[in-house]
């Protein structure tokens, strides 16, 4: 199953009784102060506009009350839009009928809870073969096909426990496997792992972008934490006040930080773990010089290979092997540490 | 006082009833209202509850019928089987025998039938109100003041049109038991459902499904504990209203109470009414232990 983007076009959401009568006022730049204040409705989300890729992750970070849970409960419409679109494979989800988003929310999306959202009477397996149970599949099918993903996120043994038996990491590859079992397009990710331990959530974390190595699915990932952003996001888009502040890829995001906040964000993330060496090398003149490193490299693998090999120069290849650049020791570790005009924006600000 | 009103003007000082002869006439037209839709339509009502009665009578001569010991063998394997609880079931086995022993079995029966299908009754209207209930918030404020009335109405007044419409009887006595005993059912299923975990509920709707999947998936077992806590304090209702409703012809132990009142019987006044704790004890402990281990998967073992 080829996966297909999803298109959210000029997205408004505004809470309250008569949220259509004002998209038109927060258009033409009605604040979200004085939307409450003066009309006692809340702007939940003013002209979101991402296009989310195919078979890729798209993150969607912001800090609590930026919208970025009410974002992803558009994409599946467990919350309606005041205006805009939601358009998956060329067809606008704000759109479709009952029985066609029923049909929808079935077959081409499953979605993972931050804080599960397990049927607590329900075993493991049991929890897990919902989706298909939902869908009308057969019982023999579905648990054989749970099984597989039970397997698959590491819980093998533990068909037979329910959810209050289990630890909260543990509690999440099931709500992981439930959603994988559904076999859908698009994967939800509502804060997924926000509620585990920072280790636990980094080992989720690794099992996310194992899996869709080869599943290769449209996976939309909410976060409050850039550093989770920054690991899985093929294209993050940073919510604010339910505006997109920026969008890009997590080196665009990194290396160009779009404002105060975002810089403010960005200082404290591990550089050299999110830069490339394509991004700082200089064009190769000459000779190839020192040891090869391969495109998407991250600078601190880099700069550790180089250290390990007592060298100081190399150069990048790409997949086929052809030298497209060189760097050196001092650029890598420079493009490492926070630039000094960051640092000077905290002092400032 | 006298000292006030002459100051007053009379309107303020004696409340301005409307007329007795006006008040007379409006009794008289309900009444008689009353009892012409009972006398046209009576016969036809009879015939609806009709079943009930056969139920009842049913379950009655088979209680009755059967040899105590079946009975007794019945009931402590129907009590092990839901508890699992071998004081429960020791305790089932003495009560019973204890009421065997002072002559009241065939009385325990009577009552113990009455109230099974007063349970019933009880759980199979209740249950699909409190659902109802439960999806609509209009709905609500219109069955919670009905509730209410039904709750804190003396029974002995809404007795008089049960007779009236089905006169004396098992029948009457077990309309007057389930307009009693319903509420906690309705209020309790109501409630149960209301107060499902919404971020399941919004899991269930993500992947998918339709109303009745939710209701029979997330729910109804999610609500489970507190419809469980209701069919219990209905049970617990019916049994204390069967003494009353046999001021309208239910037999059993409720009918010894009552002649024991009449007739100052102090002895058989409390033998009967622990004859009847015995009994509500039974039913008490055993659905509780039952709705306990119902909920046995939400024990925690990891902390």
């Amino acid at each position: 199953m080829a996966s297909h983007a999803i298109e959210v076009k000029n997205l408004y959401k505004i809470f309250g009784p008569n949220g259509g009568d004002y998209v038109d006022a927060v258009k033409r730049g009605l604040g979200k102060a004085e939307l409450n204040e003066k009309h006692g409705h809340v702007l939940g989300l003013q002209d979101i506009n991402i296009s989310m890729p195919a078979g890729g992750v798209m993150v969607v970070m912001g800090l609590s009350g930026s919208g970025k849970s009410t974002l992803i409960r558009h994409i599946n419409r467990l919350i309606d839009p005041t205006a805009g679109e939601v358009l998956y494979d060329g067809v606008d989800v704000c759109k479709m009928s009952d029985n066609d988003l029923r049909e929808f929310r079935r077959h081409k999306t499953a979605m993972v809870f931050q804080k599960f959202a397990l049927l607590p009477h329900r075993t493991v397996l049991d929890n897990t073969v919902y989706g298909l149970e939902i869908q009308g599949v057969g019982k023999a099918e579905s648990e054989k096909r749970a099984r597989g993903w039970i397997e698959r996120v590491g819980l093998k043994g533990f068909e037979n426990h329910y959810p209050n038996q289990l630890s909260g990491g543990m509690q999440q590859r099931v709500g992981l496997a439930r959603a994988l079992t559904n076999d859908a397009d698009i994967l939800l990710m509502d804060e997924a792992y926000s509620a585990l331990d920072p280790l636990i959530r980094v080992d989720m974390q690794t099992v996310l972008l194992d899996l869709q190595k080869e599943l290769k699915k449209t996976v939309v990932f909410i976060t409050h934490d850039l550093d989770e952003a920054l690991r899985l996001g093929d294209k993050i888009a940073i919510l604010r006040d339910g505006r997109v502040v920026q969008q890009g890829t997590g080196q665009q995001i990194v290396l160009s930080p779009a404002d105060d906040y975002i810089t403010a964000f960005v200082k404290e993330v591990n550089r050299g773990r999110v830069i490339n060496v394509e991004t700082i090398m200089r064009p190769l003149s000459g000779n190839p010089e020192g040891m090869p490193l391969a495109m998407g490299t991250v600078l601190e693998s880099a700069a550790r290979a180089m250290t390990g090999a007592h060298v100081n120069a190399a150069h990048v290849v790409d997949e086929n092997g052809r030298p497209i650049g060189a760097l050196d020791l001092p650029t890598i570790i420079s493009a490492m540490v926070t630039p000094t005009s960051h640092e000077d924006k905290r002092a400032a600000a | 006082m006298a000292s006030i009103c002459s100051v007053l003007p009379e309107l303020l000082c004696k409340f301005p009833a409307i007329d007795d002869g006006t008040i007379r006439l409006a009794r008289k037209t309900i009444d008689d209202g009353f009892k012409g839709f009972v006398r046209s339509y009576g016969d036809a009502i009879d015939t609806v509850v009709q079943p009930l009665q056969w139920f009842l009578n049913y379950l009655e001569s088979l209680f009755v019928g059967s040899p105590w010991i079946v009975i007794l063998v019945l009931m402590v394997a129907v009590v092990y089987l839901g508890s699992r609880n071998i004081n429960i079931t020791i305790g089932t086995a003495l009560s019973m025998i204890a009421i065997g022993l002072v002559g009241l079995w065939n009385d325990t029966m009577i009552t113990l039938a009455m109230v099974t299908v007063c349970t019933l009754i009880s759980i199979l209207i209740g249950i699909p109100i409190g659902i109802l209930m439960a999806r609509s918030d209009r709905v609500q404020s219109i069955v919670n003041p009905v509730l209410d009335v039904m709750q804190t109405m003396p029974s002995f007044v809404y007795l008089i049109p049960v007779v009236m419409i089905f006169g004396i009887g098992k029948v009457p006595g077990l309309i007057a038991v389930v307009i009693y005993a319903v509420p906690p059912m309705i209020r309790l299923t109501n409630l149960g459902i209301r107060l499902v975990d919404q971020e399941v509920l919004e899991a269930a709707d993500a992947f998918g499904s339709s109303a009745w999947q939710k209701l029979k998936n997330v729910q109804m077992p999610l609500a489970l504990p507190t419809i469980m806590a209701g069919i219990n304090q209905t049970i617990m209702m019916s049994l204390a209203m069967v003494v009353v409703a046999s001021m309208i012809g239910v037999g059993g132990l409720g009918k010894n109470v009552l002649q024991a009142i009449a007739n100052q019987f102090f002895t058989v006044g409390f033998l009967n009414g622990f004859a009847l704790v015995g009994i509500a004890i039974i039913f008490d402990r055993t659905s509780q232990a039952f709705g306990r281990r119902l909920q046995k998967h939400s024990e925690v073992i990891h902390g």
